[in-house]
């Protein structure tokens, strides 16, 4: 018998193409996957038709134009879809950085789908609710552990909402304190989140952006000159997008203080910071965890986000309401918040969410998480070394340094070298049936990639996505033009990416695009 | 048929190869061809042109006689129509600007040119920025951003114009250094104007999200920043760049694109002011100054707004200048500072320092200011 070859470097991956139709166009009139039995006599009697007490005036005249199709062929089309994505669980998700794209442990999955999470009502009387309220309570004790702020709240659903709650308790606070319109400025670093600028501005403030050093790190003289009274707060990742740990952070939040600012940590990714270093020490007034990031809930399309927003003794009185407290051996809800900024979501968050993060914090007590926070750290470090041994990559700042959970690195060589631009690598990248992500806009690094392994990947992981990001570097020398009309083996090839900015080319509903493919 | 333009600057890049640093002057240009250089530009030239053979049956170049673009036009078997012809067989600047207006005539929807930065000048000086052009790179000094980055690119962008696809259009800046000074290894760069250039709109913005806003609609934020926030009874001196012409269109006021314009409660005090006229509104009222990084290399002053003396920053005074300029401009800077050249030393360190640059609305950047 032969042996299985398995002499390739890289992987033979080929993803599944179907060409299948959207699913209006598999619509046939009369087709119907399940007809639902009407109400029995005995309960119409009780209960009424159902439909008879509706209001005329909020009656369908006309059916929903739903398409009609047997059940066999909905699921076959929903399994035909899902074979042409590329999930967190088929590939190995490095290349998603500063989303910390970690593994979703399916019993906690589980754990979120059983009976007695999801009968749960949010307008259930609070004696009905205790368990949930306790996963709550005692979920907002492990962040106050972790992060040494004094009370969190579960209610911003992700973490620019998280941002934003941030930036509405400022305003507050500077209300009560009567300088809200004196205070009209935010802080923050071009290496930060997006959202630490656009969700401040969306409150109405001015916002002034710090520049890199030479080495990367916030310009402490430039920030000097930005502080002022008319400071309301500083909006910062530590680290940044480019993996590099500002060390002076505490001048940074002490200026900040001096002036009469708050001061605001994104801690959406603390994948590198768990057991090491904490928001209270570094002087801040409150920062926020991704539950769907550092705490391995799963992340977009995966399933609904959390921003665990935590803020210090002070400033608890500023929450959203309600937050979840603890008295006479009873949980409860807690409205009693004099300055609350108001809701920012329905009743509590997500609160399986919740669960899950609680779940695996749990698995892992405070010893492991330290240990998730070391592997993440050495996993891209490892991934970092190995990477720029290659002659076209390159990562600016802090020569000679590590980094901590992540890297922006740049390919800025190679392009010069072969014409080959990082999107061009993006997209062969699906054809060894992986995914990396270059870097927000503008790009203040040239041809990034930023990478964040996390603490899932084990070394045959990272040594196959290293192996394949040198074999296709050696491409973009050798045989640039496989590259630039990649990718080949994914569900669809290279497409016309000018339309993408074109709003008359865009159909975000079926109408929409009926109406634009419409011929005269 | 579609008509596109052609003016090939046959000496461009001789210089180059021989460590001349580029070709202006014909003292220069014999000591060029003396020291054995050979033409650049026809090869370049048709590197370009290759890239159009697709279309070469729809497709008319308007062009100059013999080595001033018909020769590269007709060896690719390209139809050609010509309508200026030099008098000398060595081109000079002279050649190229009469040829760019009689190409502009015959109203073609490219000019495509090959040069360098002197070569662009010429270019400007004839059409303005009332023709769509792009350059060809081939001279030794590139330091307009109105050439395409290599002679393919250029062909393949002119392609797609010629083919009405994925195009915009953007003005760019004119700039050239003085050789003078650049053989003797000093860069002084000067704003001489702007061109239209093309621009494929695949690599202007971002493709996954439309929310990075493009150069036009930053500089009109940025505009509306600085209208909303001017002050009664202050003197505005509006320096030169099209950053700071937003400001002026906000204001719906006529104004000078490479001059300086004086404002005051939105009315136009003076359009393209000398320092003189400068240094009598500052005298006499409280102002403030904005100005925006021109002519290359993130000069904020000295290079082409002399006009903005030491005399006048004096009495202006730092606090009352406000930097304004698009983001990917700062970008451009990669961490380099913001340069000023007044001529006056104890100015330019008067100057040095940090600043708050405005790059979008209530948008700022804290960037560094040094002197040359």
């Amino acid at each position: 018998m032969k042996r299985i070859s398995r002499d390739h470097k890289v992987r033979n991956f080929h993803q599944a193409k179907w060409d299948e139709p959207i699913i209006f166009e598999l619509s046939n009139e009369g087709e119907r996957g399940i007809l639902v039995p009407e109400a029995e006599e005995e309960i119409v009697k009780v209960v009424g038709d159902g439909v008879s007490k509706i209001p005329e005036s909020m009656k369908r005249e006309k059916l929903p134009n739903l398409p009609e199709i047997n059940q066999k062929r909905v699921l076959m089309h929903y399994l035909r879809l899902s074979q042409e994505t590329l999930g967190g669980d088929l590939n190995i998700e490095i290349g998603q950085g500063t989303c910390t794209m970690k593994y979703n442990p399916k019993i906690n999955e589980y754990i979120a789908r059983m009976p007695e999470m999801t009968e749960l009502h949010p307008l259930q009387d609070e004696s009905t609710v205790q368990g949930i309220l306790e996963i709550i309570y005692k979920t907002d004790l492990c962040m106050r552990e972790i992060s040494g702020m004094d009370q969190f709240t579960f209610q911003p659903g992700g973490g620019s909402q998280a941002i934003f709650t941030m930036a509405s308790i400022v305003r507050k606070y500077h209300r009560e304190h009567g300088e809200e319109n004196q205070r009209d400025e935010i802080i923050t670093t071009v290496y930060s989140h997006p959202s630490d600028a656009a969700a401040p501005a969306t409150k109405g403030y001015k916002v002034i952006t710090i520049m890199p050093d030479e080495e990367g790190y916030p310009d402490y003289e430039a920030f000097k000159n930005a502080v002022s009274e008319r400071t309301a707060a500083f909006f910062v990742a530590n680290p940044e997008d480019t993996g590099v740990f500002n060390p002076r952070i505490k001048e940074f939040t002490d200026l900040v203080r001096k002036a009469g600012g708050l001061n605001c940590y994104d801690q959406a990714n603390a994948n590198g910071l768990l057991g090491v270093t904490r928001a209270k020490e570094a002087g801040f007034d409150m920062c926020f965890f991704n539950l769907h990031k550092t705490f391995s809930t799963p992340h977009g399309c995966g399933g609904p986000g959390g921003g665990a927003l935590g803020v210090v003794k002070e400033l608890i009185d500023y929450l959203p309401k309600p937050i979840v407290g603890f008295k006479d051996g009873k949980y409860f809800l807690n409205y009693d918040l004099d300055k609350s900024i108001g809701k920012v979501r329905l009743f509590n968050g997500v609160p399986q969410t919740v669960l899950k993060a609680y779940a695996w914090i749990m698995s892992l007590g405070a010893e492991g998480l330290y240990e998730v926070a070391k592997v993440a750290v050495l996993n891209n470090n490892y991934l970092f070394k190995k990477l720029l041994e290659h002659k076209g990559v390159d990562a600016p700042y802090i020569r000679g340094k590590q980094r901590v959970e992540q890297v922006r690195y740049t390919l800025e060589k190679l392009a010069e070298d072969t014409g080959i631009s990082t999107e061009d690598i993006a997209r062969r990248v699906m054809d060894f049936g992986m995914h990396y992500w270059t870097s927000h806009h503008p790009y203040y690094v040239p041809e990034p990639i930023t990478l964040e392994p996390t603490e899932t990947p084990s070394k045959e992981d990272l040594d196959e996505y290293i192996i394949t990001l040198h074999h296709i570097f050696d491409e973009a020398y050798e045989n640039p033009e496989i590259i630039k009309n990649a990718p080949h083996r994914s569900t669809i090839h290279k497409i016309d990416e000018s339309s993408f900015d074109d709003p008359e080319k865009w159909a975000p509903t079926w109408r929409v695009y009926l109406r634009k493919t419409k011929e005269e | 048929m579609r008509k596109i333009g052609l003016i090939v600057n046959p000496i461009a890049g001789m210089g180059g190869k021989v460590g001349l640093k580029g070709t202006d002057g014909t003292h220069i240009l014999d000591k060029a061809i003396r020291l054995g250089a050979i033409p650049e530009a026809p090869a370049k030239t048709i590197k370009a042109l290759e890239k159009l053979l697709p279309v070469r049956d729809r497709l008319l170049i308007v062009t100059c006689s013999g080595n001033m673009g018909q020769e590269e036009a007709e060896n690719l078997g390209f139809q050609t129509k010509i309508v200026y012809k030099p008098k000398k067989t060595i081109t000079d600047s002279n050649d190229t600007k009469l040829a760019a207006k009689k190409i502009k005539e015959e109203e073609v929807e490219l000019l495509l040119f090959v040069g360098g930065d002197g070569t662009a000048r010429d270019v400007y000086e004839s059409v303005g920025n009332r023709q769509l052009v792009l350059g060809i790179p081939a001279g030794v000094k590139i330091h307009s951003p109105v050439y395409a980055n290599t002679p393919e690119k250029a062909g393949e962008l002119a392609l797609l114009c010629v083919m009405g696809k994925n195009i915009a259009v953007r003005e760019e800046e004119v700039v050239d250094i003085d050789e003078e000074a650049f053989r003797r290894d000093m860069v002084r760069t000067q704003l001489y104007g702007y061109l239209k250039v093309p621009v494929d709109k695949k690599f202007m913005q971002n493709k996954k999200a439309p929310t990075p806003l493009g150069e036009e609609a930053t500089q009109k934020a940025i505009a509306l920043d600085i209208v909303d926030h001017m002050e009664k009874e202050i003197c505005y001196i509006i320096g030169p760049g099209t950053t700071t012409r937003a400001i002026m269109q906000a204001l719906r006021l006529p104004y000078t694109l490479l001059g300086v314009d004086v404002v005051m409660n939105r009315k136009i005090m003076k359009k393209d002011a000398s320092e003189s006229d400068l240094l009598n509104y500052v005298n006499q009222y409280p102002s403030k100054l904005i100005l925006t990084p021109t002519g290359g290399q993130g000069y904020l002053l000295g290079r082409g707004n002399q006009q903005i003396s030491g005399d006048v920053i004096k009495k202006v005074g730092k606090e009352n200048i406000i930097i304004v300029s698009t983001n990917s401009k700062i970008i451009e800077l990669r961490g380099k500072p913001l340069l000023v050249y007044t001529g006056d030393k104890k100015v330019d360190e008067m100057l040095k320092g940090y600043y708050r640059v405005k790059v979008g609305y209530g948008m700022e950047v804290m960037y560094r200011v040094e002197g040359e």
